[in-house]
């Protein structure tokens, strides 16, 4: 167990910053920080699926010199995933971040808690 | 290969393509490309589910033209097209009961990006039901998302962008989740395709090995999808976003967007985990109990509350639990409960939301309590209409409610653990969902005297009065003859393994 956790340290690294970016997303209550923890935690699976595509001493699978053998280099498909997934998570910080913008020229703040409460106090 | 076989496909495409479409076009004609689109659609999944039942078979479409392991696939049986059709009709009703609304509360020069996200979210939705590929599962759950975030921001005021902010931070919450679970598991099966992951699944668990990763890929999973479906504890963004958003996104968003995930979790259960795989780990008796107690807490939100829309989407919770509690009944007439609840809540609950808009609005917009008394004298159709939707969530026979709690009913008797708690809870829900409607349902036949607020007759709303019986006679077609919804669904689960 020991052992299998340091050889994958990668992984194991990539489920820490997972956890802190889940747990900055869901407990934080200034919106620009929530929004670093979303980013944190899409990082954290791009690097555990870089880490689960890589295969030590290959290359990137992009013909130059001529060599076509499977062995020469790493599984496509994660690096694939990866792209995909920045991607998708670019446009769902692009759409947070101008939510954080309208709401603080509402409300002239970022605490999504301190909203709330003004707006229960609004009673709209 | 048959023309019919290629529908599934174009029918996602074309709404992607109306999307692009319809943002670029003049702003009026958004509108009739949309109602267009939802029609072809409609078409075009009734004709696949006409060959699917002819035939009797699913059938896999390769993308492309690339084989198994590497394409990508859709897949197409008597449940999925069941549920497209479905979700097609829903759609086309609550933009149509909704439209007057739309054009009060969005900002003239913005209707018209209301359908390219309507657009965008049928797509997404088609996508959910048809993919055989986790990942693009994904990518149409995250534009799925996006879509829905749009449809709740697009009325401006300040509780609408805080609920989007707090919808979409929840939702991403749970994709998050969804995505690590769908890596984990293509880092144990090589795989993406869901028949291909079942195999490998499949081998692995008959061998022990990964036994720990594998129930982790499935909590990751089931929990993703359930944050974003709404399942009890993670609720605190749902009666925002449907209590202040305009009536056709609360319509859509109840009964399209969450039944969306439920439907992927689903297919994610029979398809890529193995059914019995899935019984067997302790995560179906999680979702089995927090589904008890969505049932009973948001019903008790619902008593608390005093704005019938926060009310209505109060009961939205309780509902979904009703179909977590189906699903986590672990047998196959709890699921296919499950799945009928899912349409029958969907026909219904956006019945109610199109309904409550025509009683608050003879009531000088109000949508507390205490205006609304005599509602349904001023707006006869929409209070006839939300009186069927209140009967038919309490489970009044003739109505589709009435079924779907004969169905779990029936389900929880066939598994001894689970059948008191079920039926105990199943009970108590019934009497809190009879207290809070049938109190709504009194307090707006209540004649009030004096002529304080507007009457509204027939001749200024039809096409609204239109969509209303088109839900009521919905209702009352899945209440009345749910036996063949019912054969379709047990077919379709059956093609599923």
């Amino acid at each position: 167990m020991g052992t299998n956790l340091f050889s994958n340290y990668g992984e194991a690294v990539s489920m820490i910053l997972f956890g802190i970016g889940f747990g900055n997303l869901l407990l934080q209550s200034n919106l620009i920080k929530k929004i670093i923890g979303l980013n944190i935690m899409d990082t954290a699976i791009y690097l555990f699926l870089a880490e689960k595509g890589y295969i030590a001493g290959r290359v990137a699978p992009i013909v130059t010199d001529g060599v076509q053998s499977v062995e020469a280099y790493i599984n496509p498909i994660p690096s694939g995933l990866v792209l995909t997934g920045i991607v998708v998570s670019v446009s769902v910080s692009a759409l947070m971040l101008s939510i954080t913008i309208r709401l603080y020229q509402r409300y002239q703040t970022l605490n999504l808690d301190e909203i709330s409460i003004r707006l229960k106090k609004e009673g709209l | 290969m048959e023309l019919v076989q290629n529908f599934p496909a174009v029918s996602i495409l074309l709404c992607l393509f109306a999307g692009i479409i319809s943002s670029g076009l003049k702003k009026k004609a958004a509108r009739w490309i949309n109602t267009a689109l939802i029609l072809a659609e409609i078409v075009l999944n009734a004709c696949t589910l006409g060959y699917l039942l002819e035939t009797g078979e699913s059938y896999v479409y390769v993308m492309g033209k690339f084989p198994a392991p590497w394409g990508n696939e859709i897949r197409a049986g008597v449940l999925e097209a069941l549920t497209a059709l479905f979700f097609c009709v829903i759609m086309l009703l609550s933009l149509e009961g909704g439209r007057k609304k739309l054009a009060d509360e969005v900002e003239e020069g913005k209707t018209y990006l209301y359908y390219v996200l309507a657009d965008l979210l049928l797509s997404s939705l088609l996508a959910l039901v048809y993919t055989n590929d986790l990942f693009t599962a994904y990518v149409f759950v995250e534009i799925n998302t996006i879509a829905a975030c749009g449809l709740i921001m697009i009325r401006q005021n300040g509780r609408t962008i805080e609920a989007a902010a707090r919808y979409m931070i929840m939702s991403l919450l749970g994709s998050g989740l969804l995505l690590m679970g769908i890596c984990m598991l293509y880092d144990l099966t090589g795989h993406l395709l869901m028949s291909n992951i079942k195999e490998q699944v499949e081998i692995l668990y008959a061998s022990g090995e990964y036994k720990i990763p594998l129930l982790v890929t499935i909590a990751l999973i089931s929990v993703g999808l359930s944050i974003k479906s709404a399942l009890f504890p993670f609720h605190a963004w749902l009666p925002d976003a449907y209590g202040y958003s305009t009536v056709s996104s609360a319509a859509i968003l109840s009964s399209l967007v969450s039944k969306g995930y439920i439907f992927l979790l689903i297919k994610i259960i029979y398809r890529v985990i193995g059914f019995p795989i899935f019984y067997n780990s302790r995560i179906i008796d999680m979702l089995f109990i927090f589904g008890l107690m969505g049932m009973v807490f948001g019903s008790l939100s619902a008593i608390k509350e005093n704005d019938v829309r926060r009310m209505i989407a109060f009961s939205s919770v309780a509902q979904i639990g009703y179909i977590y509690m189906g699903i986590g009944m672990g047998t196959q007439a709890g699921m296919s409960a499950s799945i009928f609840h899912v349409l029958s809540h969907a026909a219904t609950k956006s019945l109610l939301f199109i309904a409550a808009i025509g009683l608050t609005d003879v009531s000088d917009g109000s949508r507390k309590f205490r205006h609304l008394t005599g509602a349904a004298y001023r707006n006869k159709w929409a209070g006839a209409a939300f009186t069927v939707g209140a009967l038919s969530m309490v489970g009044v026979p003739l109505f589709s409610g009435f079924i779907s709690k004969l169905l779990f009913a029936q389900a929880a008797v066939q598994n001894e653990i689970k059948m008191l708690p079920a039926l105990i809870v199943l009970g108590i829900s019934t009497i809190l969902n009879a207290i809070y409607f049938m109190k709504t349902v009194i307090r707006i036949y209540t004649p009030v005297g004096g002529n304080r607020y507007d009457t509204v007759t027939f001749k200024d709303m039809k096409s609204y009065v239109a969509m209303l019986i088109c839900f009521i006679a919905l209702n009352v077609i899945l209440g009345v003859s749910s036996q063949p919804v019912t054969d379709l669904i047990e077919q379709g689960l059956a093609m599923f393994s």
